[in-house]
């Protein structure tokens, strides 16, 4: 399986070091990475991976150090450097333009001409279609990308860096935002690349893919480098245990816990999605105190509109959901957040938390306007400092800075501050969507150890990954949702990969 | 960047305004030095250029609060300009219709003003919360719109002054000048006569409006950072899917920080009409305060506070650069320019980042070189 | 970090003082020039209304009066523009500082303006075009009117004469005595005419409440156009260019204000009322200059006085000689005193009535 060429160093970084202030970010940290190779960078949220990659793509300037590419001493000193250097980096929060087509986004910066600045879009489309079919990486080269689904706009972006020539590929947290279908061939379009002589760099924090997929892996920590292994020589547990300095246990402990009576019901509901389309179509469910259902599926089968119909974004056409047998369709998020049910949203940027609000101020969004926080319209700044303090002492967020910008926290430090946030209320239900996306090992065991402490506290937890895992792991019933209807409902301890596998693809229901 | 940075780096960016301000009024043909002699002596050259330093900053302090409070709510607010005609309108209206004792008169005057100016800009809230409809180009229309809405009503008989472009002049009852009537009676002459600094610091119009603009700066600050109105207003501002998952109504949101912006702004308005013009003239175009404001907001990098001095930074320099003309004959587009290029540097603390990192990094470059 | 701010600050006060070097070696000539020349050259200042000193029109106008006086009479001439309402009591207060012996505020609009400042600096000289306060005015301020319906009522005459439709319009700025005088000027004209000719000649009237919007003129005298006159006169600033261009598209006739306006439109621009802001600016500094300050007087400029206001010089290009040779006989009427030109509504029709 091996691609490697030993004697070809594309990559060398030495004694590289960055400081942000009084923060060192990178201290000393050395890498070598070899012609053809996967080479994994793993380490926790905050650990250092992406300032030392966007260090080698020439987004920051290393304080000191030097790196080498193909054995010459380079200066990098900004992305258009490392681009001539043949390096591409495919960022995590993609840079790609909505209303434009796929060979648009690819070409831009770089447009065939045909001469006096008149596009020539045929070549540049067949130049596409010649990259996407030598590295397996398909895509439609007309469609838009706002129409296309995310697996397809990272292979957009691949493409858009091999289009200009890149011979090292740089992946940071590629895996973070796919399905587990799309993290499959993902996995087939890297072993493609190093069969073509490409050599691919890929930032991460899952152990899973690591031992899939990479060659070599170099663990870091706190901005220190901790070693550099052959994946083959070890296990996950051990990276985990270097990656967090201590030992993990991926096994999600849980007593059994017989639950109780039903709290929430949703019954036949329909929902639309934002192109007036259906796409919840009669979904009914029952959530019981005590417990926590995991919702599986294949994302875009409706998890995202049930979602917001639950928390009052999205007006249901149909269909009731009840709290405690009160009737709260379509009420308003505020009401809804009386009623007794928390959320953890899918997207912690975008809904969950106000990136230019302070730590503490993120920590009241909810709750602002309610005693103690606030008398009369006015804030009590002292209590909401307080109770800021406590909760990010007690759910660890760091750094400890209640004044701290919220979009200056890690993606886990930020997953915190939700959590804390959500169950600070003490909700009669939970939902938790996508509660672990993108976080490292340390931070999902937390956010799990959370989870199931409601349920043992008899409170009633509704989860909604796409991560089966996750899901298999933490649920105490699994209910499997496929074309906005659950499909089936399993008992946990009874489920396999493989059915629920099949279910989520709609395997066994007939297609409407 | 901590808060003393800041303002060195604003500091830094006005002395960068004014000397590229020099190579412009130099290129035209002008001493810049003089030109700016000029125009320091034209503002504190005596009481009197001070006191009318602050009257004129006084509506664009206003209007900037105006619209750094919009923009701290996510809009856009280029309607102040048309809120400030409307707040000038119906403060002269009131000013001049209503009979009302001295002080209660003037309060209920710009009560009205606001108010009114309150409504127009939540025109253009409510149309973003019903229909999407942005505000920019709302404000921009309802700008017109009040524009030649106020002209209509100048025009109505029993309100305008006959001969005249303008609309009859409001009682002295409801004025905000500060001891206008007793400036020009005998006895105060004669007190002035012997107080020459009393004497030309009351010469122009000083009025209430600074110290109104004064508290509103504060209020809005208040507002903004001690209030649940204001962090619901910055919640939507920043993050208005955040907000919305809060709880937090995120329509009903947008109309009342629109209408905020627009009570501000009809504010500068009415304290304009009730301290200096005392009337409403007929528009031929914007005066341009509503316009002004945005880059007194600007420079203020939307802190109300800051809109104190940012405001009088950019009335001091229009009024002193007014003085140009008639000493060294430069035309007013030249100062104009010159002005122009002051503000564009000040808003653009960003370009001072980017030259000192130019500068420290071509030093680390030739250190490198010469490590070579 | 700060020792770079530093730096920049540096480099800031290096730069100032090098202007501050190139500057300084052409200054005291200057100021010592001043010093001297104060006794003998006079310093003019004046304040624009919001037109500014390139409005095409009556702030220009007063402006070449000014230049054509320091050419002339060796004064000092300089100006400032207002650009809202409120620039108008500071603009004075700066000229005021600037030591002027003479303060100009152009138009009435700067009516207001002028007697504040007037009061409030009783050693003050000022003058203002356009307007008087008749028994009030000030001892310091001079007041210079134009008999604007005197010339107004001559191309009324010529638009009676030339009319083929026996139709004709007026468009006027905002209301108010001075358009109101070129309004009835030009209506009593048309009707004397008529009575002259023994026909029945329709003047349609309208206002665009503005002086700048040029759409709303053309709009204003299409309709005139379209309801069959032939000949239109405005008296509306830039209003006025909007119906000279629409006389243009329509081929019909206009008559200017003003100055003489034909060069907007050779063809269509049948003849001008004019109303030479310049030779009454540069009269009034001529007096100065001789030592006699006409303080609290309002003068006034008729068609006696030396061209103030005529009918325009390029008139003979459309308006045949024995019409001109009329105009001249009326004229002479008009200076005499024989026939007295109505200037608003009661005068008017006082002069209707006794035709």
């Amino acid at each position: 399986m091996s691609n490697i060429d030993y004697n070809t160093r594309v990559v060398e970084m030495k004694n590289i070091t960055k400081k942000f202030g009084d923060f060192t970010a990178n201290d000393n940290i050395d890498l070598t990475v070899h012609k053809g190779e996967i080479h994994a960078l793993l380490g926790e949220n905050g650990a250092g991976k992406t300032t030392l990659m966007n260090i080698l793509y020439g987004l920051y300037q290393p304080t000191s150090g030097e790196i080498f590419i193909n054995g010459q001493k380079v200066q990098v000193t900004n992305p258009n450097v490392a681009i001539g250097l043949g390096i591409g980096m495919v960022h995590q929060h993609f840079m790609l333009i909505d209303p434009f087509t796929v060979t648009q986004n690819i070409m831009l910066g770089m447009e065939e001409s045909k001469g006096l600045g008149i596009l020539d879009l045929d070549k540049a489309t067949k130049k596409v279609e010649e990259l996407s079919k030598k590295y397996g990486l398909y895509v439609d080269p007309n469609a838009y990308i706002q129409d296309i689904s995310v697996g397809m706009q990272q292979r957009v972006e691949i493409l858009k860096a091999l289009y200009r020539g890149a011979d090292i590929l740089i992946l940071d947290e590629p895996t973070a935002v796919l399905t587990p279908q799309e993290i499959e061939e993902l996995m087939v379009i890297m072993r493609s690349l190093t069969d073509q002589g490409k050599t691919v760099i890929i930032i991460t924090h899952k152990l899973k893919e690591i031992k899939q997929v990479a060659d070599y892996c170099t663990i870091i920590r706190r901005g220190k480098k901790i070693d550099t292994v052959k994946v083959e020589d070890v296990s996950e547990e051990e990276l985990a245990s270097m990656m967090v300095g201590r030992n993990v246990s991926f096994k999600v402990d849980k007593a059994h816990k017989e639950p109780g009576e039903v709290v929430l019901e949703i019954d036949n509901l329909y929902v639309k999605d934002n192109r007036g389309l259906d796409a919840v179509k009669g979904l009914s469910l029952q959530l019981r105190k005590g417990e926590v259902l995991g919702i599986a599926g294949v994302d875009g089968n409706g998890q995202k509109e049930l979602l917001e119909a639950l928390t009052g974004l999205r007006k249901a056409e149909s269909g009731r959901i009840l709290m405690k047998g009160k009737d709260i369709t379509n009420l308003s998020p505020r009401e809804i957040i009386d009623s007794g049910i928390n959320n953890i949203p899918e997207d912690r940027q975008k809904r969950g938390l106000v990136l230019d609000f302070t730590v503490a101020e993120n920590l009241i969004l909810e709750n602002y306007h309610k005693k103690p926080f606030s008398n009369k319209g006015r804030l009590n700044h002292k209590a909401i400092d307080d109770f800021a303090s406590e909760s990010i002492e007690k759910f660890d967020v760091r750094p400890r800075n209640i004044r701290q910008l919220a979009g200056a926290l890690s993606g886990g430090n930020q997953q915190k501050v939700i959590l804390a946030r959500e169950i600070t209320n003490d909700p009669d239900v939970l939902i938790a969507a996508q509660p672990t996306r993108g976080l490292d090992v340390g931070a999902i065991e937390y956010v799990h150890k959370y989870l199931i402490n409601q349920r043992d506290n008899d409170k009633a937890v509704l989860l909604i990954s796409f991560e089966l895992d996750e899901i298999m792991d933490v649920s105490d019933r699994i209910a499997v949702i496929y074309n906005g209807k659950i499909v089936d409902v399993i008992d946990a301890k009874d489920a396999d990969e493989k059915t629920i596998g099949l279910l989520m693809a709609g395997g066994g229901v007939d297609n409407e | 960047m901590n808060k003393g940075n800041k303002i060195v780096i604003t500091f830094i960016s006005i002395l960068f305004g004014l000397i590229v301000g020099a190579l412009a009024l130099l290129i035209a043909g002008f001493n810049p030095l003089e030109a700016y002699q000029i125009m320091f002596q034209g503002i504190f050259g005596s009481p009197k250029y001070i006191s009318w330093t602050i009257v004129r900053s006084t509506p664009l302090i206003l209007t900037g609060i105006s619209v750094a409070f919009a923009f701290k709510t996510g809009l856009f607010n280029i309607g102040a300009e048309g809120q400030y005609i409307i707040g000038s309108l119906v403060a002269t209206l009131v000013g001049y219709f209503f009979e009302l004792p001295i002080v209660i008169h003037a309060i209920v005057a710009m009560l009205a003003g606001c108010l009114a100016a309150a409504i127009w800009g939540g025109i253009a809230g409510l149309l973003k919360a019903r229909f999407g409809i942005n505000e920019v180009i709302t404000t921009i229309m309802l700008n017109w719109t009040a524009l030649y809405f106020s002209n209509y009503v100048v025009f109505w008989e029993p309100f305008k002054r006959p001969n005249r472009d303008a609309s009859q002049q409001i009682l002295d009852t409801a004025s905000i000048e500060i001891l206008e009537n007793w400036k020009v009676s005998d006895a105060g002459r004669e007190f002035l006569s012997n107080n020459q600094f009393l004497k030309d610091f009351l010469n122009p119009p000083v009025n209430f409006g600074f110290i109104i603009a004064i508290l509103v700066a504060i209020l809005v600050w208040y507002i903004l950072k001690h209030t649940t109105l204001g962090y619901q207003l910055k919640a939507v501002g920043f993050n208005r899917d955040a907000a919305e998952y809060g709880g937090i109504d995120i329509k009903k949101n947008m109309v009342v920080a629109m209408m905020i912006a627009g009570a501000i702004a009809g504010l500068a308005g009415a304290t304009q009409v009730l301290g200096v013009s005392k009337e409403t003239a007929i528009l031929t175009a914007a005066e341009g305060y509503g316009f002004d404001g945005m880059a007194v907001a600007l420079i203020a990098s939307s802190n109300p506070i800051a809109c104190i001095p940012a405001g009088l930074l950019f009335g001091g320099l229009k009024y002193a650069g007014s003085k140009l003309q008639p000493s060294i004959g430069a035309p007013l587009e030249v100062i104009n320019i010159t002005i122009g290029v002051i503000v564009f540097f000040i808003a653009m603390p960003k370009l001072i980042h980017i030259l000192q990192s130019a500068i420290s990094k071509r030093k680390r470059g030739v250190k490198v070189e010469n490590t070579k | 970090m700060k020792k770079k701010l530093l730096a920049l600050l540096l480099a800031g006060v290096l730069v100032f003082s090098l202007a501050a070097c190139s500057g300084s070696s052409d200054q005291p000539a200057d100021e010592n020039g001043d010093e001297t020349s104060t006794e003998e050259q006079l310093k003019i200042g004046m304040v624009t209304d919001e037109g500014g000193v390139h409005d095409q029109s009556f702030n220009q106008s007063a402006w070449e009066g000014l230049q054509k006086a320091e050419e002339e009479l060796g004064i000092k001439a300089s100006y400032v523009e207002s650009k809202q309402d409120g620039d108008f009591a500071p603009n004075f207060e700066t000229m005021l500082e600037a030591d002027n012996d003479l303060i100009w505020g152009i138009g009435f609009k700067l009516a207001d303006a002028v007697l504040d400042a007037a009061k409030n600096n009783p050693d003050q000289r000022y003058a203002i075009v356009d307007h008087t306060y008749g028994d009030k005015t000030p001892e310091n301020v001079v007041c210079v009117m134009f008999k604007q319906e005197q010339p107004s009522f001559l191309v009324g005459y010529i638009a009676a004469h030339m009319t083929e439709a026996n139709n004709v319009g007026f468009v006027g700025g905002i209301e108010g005595d001075i358009i109101w005088a070129f309004d009835y000027g030009y209506q009593a004209g048309v009707q004397y005419a008529a009575k002259e000719l023994g026909k029945e000649i329709k003047v349609q009237r309208q206002y665009a409440e503005s002086f700048s919007d040029v759409a709303k003129g053309k709009a204003i005298a299409q309709q005139m156009y379209q309801q069959g006159a032939d000949i239109v006169f405005h008296a509306a600033g830039d209003v006025g260019t909007g119906v000279i261009e629409a006389a243009k598209e329509q081929g019909k006739w206009a008559i200017g204000v003003d100055r003489d306006q034909n060069y907007l439109a050779p063809d269509n621009v049948l003849t001008s009322a004019m109303k030479r802001v310049d030779v009454g600016v540069f009269n009034v500094v001529k007096e100065l200059v001789n030592g006699n300050f006409l303080g609290g007087q309002t003068i006034t400029y008729g068609l006696a006085d030396g061209g103030a206001v005529d009918i325009a010089p390029t008139s003979n290009k459309h308006v045949p000689q024995e019409i001109l040779d009329k105009v001249e006989e009326l004229k002479q009427k008009i200076i005499n005193g024989e026939l007295e030109v109505p200037y608003n509504e009661e005068t008017y029709k006082a002069f209707v009535d006794s035709l």
